[in-house]
């Protein structure tokens, strides 16, 4: 178990490695004089030459590589270009908005498609199982974007149940905060129920095939007893797997839900530094997004060993 | 030689003519295909069916709701919708299919000179496509957006570069499998070059997963193609596609019409993809049946 810990430990450092080297390309790979590409033709010389010491364009690119990985291990990622605030400050900010929208996407996620996944199992070959893959076929075809504007003209536009956007924090006003995540996570959360629903049912018919189930069965247990009680803890490993290996693509979920309903997030940081040509702001996000997300697939394979220790060698 | 470079296949006609009309049987392939040949057949008549102009403007006519004269509505300055649908999957098709066989192309070759050469070479390359893949796709599209800016083809760069990690990773597994074989060895004692062994022993033998992989990310493609023009990061307005279409529409929640007809386009084409990807692994590669990962 140590060595695997230490093996996948060694793993996440080269990725990490790797992705800090794209992260750092991005300016260093920008076409024609970087300056007037950051600040727009219109910059004064001064302005540019502020940028370029700034920046260190004069250096070799493996020694910006190592000043620049140096000061952010150190935790500091440089200033916004536009608005000068130092970008691990609006990072603080917006990390925890993108972290809420993804658990309680999940947690939706979850709660939805698990049991769904049950019933689709245990009813395998109904109508009840073909309604529940329709519905999940359905919602994984939808994009993001599209179900969000439709949550929007139906709860906010039509029957003015919920507000189109905005957003409030957790800890000021929670209960303008949880109203304000409704759109957003279900919008977030369709597609990953229908991913957890697929997983669900599929390991659950693994493990309903296996001869214990069918002793089970012998033995005269209730059919509740035996797929609430012996058959779904066993068919949860995989689950929780593929749950935290979609945690990149709720990411990618999003940034564009962010977008949508004007969300103070890592998502809209990244699309908005995009259009200001805020590169610090851009690298930034994206080294937080990476870093959580490699972080959140470590946990969830640490945890698959601990919880299967057969898997440890 | 020509004989060592036929792909496995059950002993059946010629195996080509076989998976095609095993496609044509699959009933989810069906529906999958007649969505996948409406929308490539809507995209090259787009000039010819389109009622209107999809760029002419009409102060006239602004925000008109669906009528037998404007089937989808017009949007706020009084552009048919529904042609500029059609004009739409022009641009969608053109950036799926670009983007998916530069991925194609530039993964298999990395793939097999990973696999090929191996050693520490193999090692670089792959940590290299492990560390694109910790980045979510549509983040890692964004950053090569913010450093191409943004545009049509480079949109078809970022999509087809997000990909590429992939095609490599699988190309380089079905290369490690293949290497071990013992025709490899014996063409290699025939003095076969290593672009030979490669370009005739390799690649065939990894083609037919390479098709089902394409095909099953051709709706991701799509996908973030639309997400990239929603963002007003991939296509430019006044050329329609679908996501910059709902991204006016956005603005004009009260007029359903200009967000609910581009959304549903690009609905239908990704679940007639989703089926026809899950039909062509079906029928190319049998052993994959249900492992769709999504």
């Amino acid at each position: 178990m140590l060595a695997y810990v230490l093996r996948r430990l060694a793993q996440l450092v080269v990725v990490l490695f790797v992705t800090s080297i794209a992260i750092f390309s991005m300016t260093a790979l920008l076409p024609g004089d970087p300056t007037v590409t950051i600040l727009g033709e219109s910059s004064t010389l001064d302005q540019r030459q502020a940028l370029r010491q700034d920046m260190r364009l004069d250096d070799p690119l493996p020694v910006r590589y190592v000043a620049w990985l140096g000061s952010a291990l150190q935790g500091d990622l440089g200033r916004s270009i536009r608005t000068q605030e130092p970008v691990i400050q609006m990072l603080a900010n917006r990390f925890p908005v993108t972290l809420e929208l993804t658990f309680l996407s999940l947690a939706l996620a979850m709660l939805v498609g698990i049991p769904l996944g049950i019933a689709a199992a245990r009813w395998r070959g109904t109508n009840v199982d073909l309604g529940i893959g329709v519905l999940a076929m359905s919602s994984m075809a939808m994009p993001y974007f599209w179900l969000g504007t439709m949550l929007i003209m139906l709860f906010a536009v039509t029957l003015r149940w919920l507000p189109p956007s905005g957003y409030a924090s957790f800890f000021g006003d929670p209960a303008t905060n949880l109203k304000l995540m409704i759109l957003p996570v279900l919008t977030v959360g369709t597609s990953m129920a229908a991913i957890i629903m697929r997983q669900t049912r599929s390991s659950m018919l693994d493990v309903l095939s296996q001869d214990y189930i069918r002793t089970a069965r012998a033995k005269g247990l209730p059919e509740r007893e035996i797929v609430l009680g012996h058959a779904l803890r066993n068919a949860m490993n995989p689950v929780v797997t593929v749950a935290g290996l979609q945690f990149g693509a709720l990411m990618g979920g999003a940034v564009v839900t962010e977008t949508i309903f004007s969300l103070p997030g890592l998502g809209r940081m990244i699309v908005n530094g995009i259009f200001d040509r805020d590169f610090p702001v851009v690298q930034g996000a994206m080294l937080a997004i990476v870093v959580g997300v490699t972080l959140v697939n470590l946990v969830t394979d640490l945890l698959y060993v601990a919880l299967d220790k057969r898997l440890a060698h | 030689m020509s004989s060592s470079t036929t792909t496995l296949a059950p002993g059946r006609g010629s195996p080509l003519r076989q998976q095609l009309q095993d496609l044509t049987r699959h009933r989810l392939g069906q529906v999958g295909l007649t969505i996948a040949a409406l929308l490539v057949t809507v995209a090259i008549l787009a000039p010819w069916i389109a009622p209107y102009d999809p760029a002419a403007i009409d102060w006239n006519a602004i925000l008109m709701p669906p009528s037998a004269q404007y089937w989808f509505g017009t949007d706020e300055i009084g552009r048919d919708i529904f042609s500029r649908i059609l004009w739409g999957a022009r641009v969608s098709v053109y950036i799926v299919v670009l983007s998916i066989a530069i991925a194609m192309v530039i993964g298999s070759a990395i793939g097999l000179v990973a696999a090929y050469v191996g050693g520490w070479l193999d090692g670089l390359l792959m940590r290299i496509m492990d560390g694109l893949l910790a980045f979510p796709m549509l983040v890692l599209a964004l950053g090569i957006i913010a450093v191409l800016g943004p545009d049509l083809n480079n949109a078809v760069i970022a999509i087809a570069l997000v990909n590429v990690p992939s095609f490599a990773r699988l190309v380089r597994g079905v290369g490690l499998t293949i290497r071990t074989q013992e025709y490899i060895a014996a063409a290699t004692t025939y003095g076969a070059s290593p672009m030979r062994i490669m370009l005739r022993h390799f690649l065939p033998n990894a083609s037919g997963q390479i098709i089902v992989f394409a095909s099953l990310k051709a709706s991701t493609a799509l996908i973030t193609e639309s997400a990239l023009s929603f963002l007003g990061l991939g296509v430019q307005p006044p050329t329609p596609s679908w996501g910059n279409m709902m991204a006016i529409g956005l603005d004009y929640l009260g007029y359903w019409w200009m967000s609910v007809f581009p959304g549903l386009a690009i609905f239908i084409t990704v679940l007639g993809l989703n089926f026809l990807g899950d039909a062509v692994r079906d029928v190319m590669d049998p052993r994959l049946q249900g492992s769709r990962s999504a």
